[in-house]
C-alpha cells in the first residue's frame, strides 16, 4: 500500500467492515482528538474500547478502560493508534501478538511508523497511518462538507442517512435503497 | 466517478459539493434559507457547539446551500476547504483577524484593488495590524520588509486595474524563508486561469462578486485553505496552534489537520465578527460557477481583441495588458496564466481628463460603473470616480491619472464591444 494516498475505496472499505475497535491512548479529556473521534464512532455505531493504562477502572464515555490491548475481554477488527510516531511501533507489536490478531492497524493524523506498517502488512494486516477516522468518515459520508471541507468525491447520487436524528450522513446504504 | 479519477476542471465547476439533496433528491442545490437547525436533543447541541461533530447551528456560522459554494471553490483551487463570508472585504477581515495579533505586521503589494489599498492603510491600522508596502516589480523590496513581527504577505495573481501578472513564486519563496503563509487575492485571474496554490499560495480569497459569480447580482467573498502551512512549528500563530479559549482548550490545528486554517476562520472569525453570506447569494454565485470555464475563456479572448484594437487606436496613446506581445508582463502572464490574462484592461485616452470624460459619456453598450466581472461589459474612468478625491500627482502614482480608463471586457460578441468603442472614441474631438 501506498501510505502517502490512499484510493478512497481502501479508506471506505475499511470504515464499512469494521464493527469493533480499541482506541490505544484514548483521552478522557473532552477536547483532546482521540476524545472526539472515540465520541464520534461511538454515535456511528462503532463498538470502540478504550485503552489507556492512567485510566483503568474507569469509565470513557460509557466504555470500560482496559490498561493494554492483551487484556481486551474480546478480539477487535481494528487498532487505533492515539500515540506519537516512535511509540507506535511497540503498540504494533502488542497488537500482531493477540489471538487472533486485528484486520486493521490504524495510526491517527499525524502518526506514521513505515517500519511497523511494513511488520503489520506482512501479517496480511491493512494499514492506515496520518489519518483520522473521524474525518475520513465525515468525508466520504459528506457530513464534513457542511464545514466547507473538499472532500475531493463527486457524486451525482443523493448521500445516505442514517437514519436517526437530523443532521447525520452514513457510509452505509440501507439494503432498499433505490439508488442501489 | 471512478475513484481514482481525478475530475477536470469544467467538471468540478459544476458538480464539486453539490450531490443531489439528501432528503428530497433536489437536483439543484436548495436554498437553504434558515437561520436556525434543530437539535436531537441536548447532547447533539452540546457536540454541534463543542466543534465535536459535524453539522448545522445558525447560518451567520454554517449553512448548507454557502457549503456547496465552499467545497466548489475549495475543489476548483485545489485547496482543502474553504469559507464564504459576506464580500471580498470580510473574507480579507477574517483572514488578518485569524493571523494577526495587535502590533504585527504584514507585507503587501502595492499593486492591489484600491478598496484593499484603503482597507489596509487605514480601518486595518485601528486594529493594530500595519500594513508594509512592496512593488511586485521589485522581488527585493519583499524581502527588505520581512521583519520578526511579519505575520503573512498578501499579493493580487492578476492585479488591479493594470493588467499586472505578479510572480507568485518568487514572492512564495520569500514567504517560505520568512516562515509566514503567503495570500493570494486571485479575484481578477480565477483558477481557471491561475491556481495559486501550485505555485506556493498558503491561502487564496476571492472577491466572488466578480467573475465566479460572474453576473453582477451578488456580493460574496471566500478563503480557500490551502493545506500547506505548519501553523506549529514555530509558535507564531496562537489562534491556530495554542489551546482556544471559547472551546474548552481545543487546539484547533492539532484537531483538524491541514484545514484547519478555514475551521479556525469559520468558528472564530465568522462566528465573532459576523459577516455571514446569505444563502440566496451562494445559490446565484454557485449557478454562476457552474460556467465560469466558458466565461472566463470568452472574456480573456474578447479583452485580447479589444487590446489590439485600441493598440492600433490614433486616440489611444498606451494599452497595459499583459495579454499583449510586447506587454512588461506578457512573459509572467505566459508563464502563469497561459490560457489568457482576463478580462481587466487600462488604457490612454488622448487628450486627458476630458477624453476620458467623453469616452465614458458616449459608450452605449459599455456599463459606465465601479464593478468589475460581469457577462456585461464595464467602462469606468477612475479620476472622474473612484480616485476623484485625489490630488493629480496621487492619482498619477495609484494608476489613476487623467487619461486612465479601465475596461472590464464582457461576453458579448466581439464586434459589437469593438464596434461600440469605435464609436466612442470618434466622439472625442
Amino acid at each position: 500500500m501506498n501510505h502517502d494516498r490512499y484510493p478512497d475505496a481502501y479508506i471506505r472499505g475499511i470504515l464499512d467492515s469494521v464493527k469493533t475497535i480499541a482506541m490505544v491512548g484514548a483521552s478522557a479529556k473532552d477536547v483532546r482528538p482521540s476524545y472526539l473521534a472515540m465520541k464520534y464512532l461511538l454515535q456511528k455505531g462503532f463498538d470502540v474500547i478504550p485503552v489507556n493504562p492512567g485510566q483503568v477502572g474507569k469509565e470513557l464515555l460509557g466504555q470500560k478502560v482496559y490498561a493494554s490491548l492483551a487484556e481486551l475481554p474480546h478480539p477487535v477488527d481494528m487498532v487505533e493508534i492515539f500515540r506519537s510516531s516512535e511509540h507506535a511501533g511497540a503498540v504494533v507489536e502488542e497488537a500482531l501478538a493477540l489471538t487472533p490478531p486485528p484486520k486493521v492497524i490504524w495510526m491517527q493524523l499525524g502518526v506514521r511508523n513505515d517500519e511497523a506498517a511494513e511488520r503489520a502488512e506482512a501479517e496480511g494486516i491493512q494499514v492506515v497511518m496520518d489519518r483520522c477516522p473521524k474525518i475520513e468518515y465525515g468525508r466520504l459520508s459528506g457530513e464534513i462538507a457542511w464545514a466547507g471541507v473538499n472532500t475531493r468525491t463527486l457524486s451525482s447520487r443523493r448521500p445516505t442517512l442514517s437514519g436517526t436524528g437530523v443532521q447525520h450522513l452514513s457510509l452505509r446504504k440501507p439494503k432498499s435503497s433505490p439508488d442501489e | 466517478m471512478s475513484e481514482e479519477r481525478v475530475p477536470g476542471f469544467s467538471t468540478l465547476a459544476i458538480h464539486a459539493g453539490a450531490q443531489p439533496d439528501p432528503t428530497t433528491g433536489a437536483r439543484a442545490t436548495p436554498i437553504y434559507q434558515t437561520t436556525s437547525y434543530v437539535f436531537d436533543d441536548v447532547d447533539h447541541a452540546a457536540a454541534l457547539f463543542g466543534l465535536q461533530t459535524f453539522g448545522n447551528i445558525y447560518t451567520r456560522i454554517g449553512n448548507p446551500t454557502c457549503a456547496v459554494l465552499e467545497e466548489r471553490v475549495a475543489a476548483l483551487e485545489g485547496g482543502t476547504a474553504a469559507l464564504a463570508v459576506a464580500s471580498g472585504h470580510a473574507a480579507q477581515l477574517i483572514i488578518l483577524h485569524t493571523l494577526l495579533e495587535p502590533g504585527d505586521e504584514f507585507i503587501a503589494a502595492r499593486q492591489l484593488y484600491g478598496g484593499s489599498i484603503n482597507q489596509f492603510n487605514h480601518s486595518f491600522k485601528k486594529f493594530g495590524w500595519n500594513v508594509v508596502w512592496a512593488d511586485v516589480d521589485d522581488i527585493s523590496s519583499f524581502e527588505n520588509a520581512v521583519t520578526p513581527k511579519t505575520k503573512a504577505i498578501f499579493i493580487e495573481s492578476i492585479a488591479n486595474p493594470g493588467g499586472i501578472v505578479t510572480d507568485m513564486e518568487a514572492i512564495a519563496k520569500v514567504a517560505r524563508r520568512a516562515g509566514v503563509p503567503l495570500i493570494v487575492d486571485n479575484t481578477l485571474a480565477t483558477p481557471y486561469l491561475c491556481k495559486p496554490i501550485e505555485h506556493g499560495a498558503d491561502i487564496v480569497v476571492h472577491s466572488l462578486t466578480k467573475f465566479i459569480g460572474g453576473h453582477g447580482n451578488s456580493i460574496g467573498g471566500i478563503i480557500v485553505d490551502g493545506g500547506t502551512f505548519n501553523w506549529s512549528r514555530e509558535g507564531r500563530y496562537p489562534t491556530l496552534s495554542e489551546p482556544c479559549e471559547s472551546y474548552q482548550g481545543m487546539v484547533l490545528h492539532e484537531t483538524f489537520g491541514n484545514f484547519a486554517f478555514a475551521i479556525a476562520c469559520r468558528v472564530l472569525g465568522l462566528r465573532d465578527l459576523g459577516p455571514a453570506m446569505s444563502p440566496f447569494n451562494a445559490f446565484l454565485i454557485l449557478t454562476g460557477c457552474e460556467t465560469l470555464p466558458l466565461r472566463m475563456q470568452t472574456h480573456s479572448d474578447n479583452a485580447l481583441a479589444v487590446a489590439e484594437y485600441l493598440s492600433d487606436h490614433p486616440k489611444v496613446s498606451w494599452v497595459s495588458y499583459a495579454g499583449l506581445p510586447g506587454d512588461r508582463h506578457h512573459t509572467l502572464a505566459k508563464r502563469y496564466t497561459p490560457k489568457g490574462a482576463g478580462a481587466v484592461l487600462t488604457f490612454g485616452v488622448r487628450g486627458g481628463y476630458d477624453a476620458g470624460v467623453k469616452l465614458v459619456s458616449s459608450v452605449e453598450l459599455f456599463s459606465h460603473l465601479a464593478n468589475l466581472g460581469d457577462t456585461r461589459s464595464l467602462i469606468i474612468h477612475p479620476a472622474s470616480t473612484t480616485h476623484r478625491q485625489l490630488a493629480d500627482a496621487q492619482k498619477t502614482s495609484a494608476g489613476a491619472g487623467p487619461d486612465v480608463v479601465r475596461l472590464s471586457v464582457g461576453i458579448e460578441d466581439k464586434d459589437d464591444i469593438i464596434a461600440d468603442l469605435d464609436q466612442a472614441l470618434d466622439k472625442i474631438d
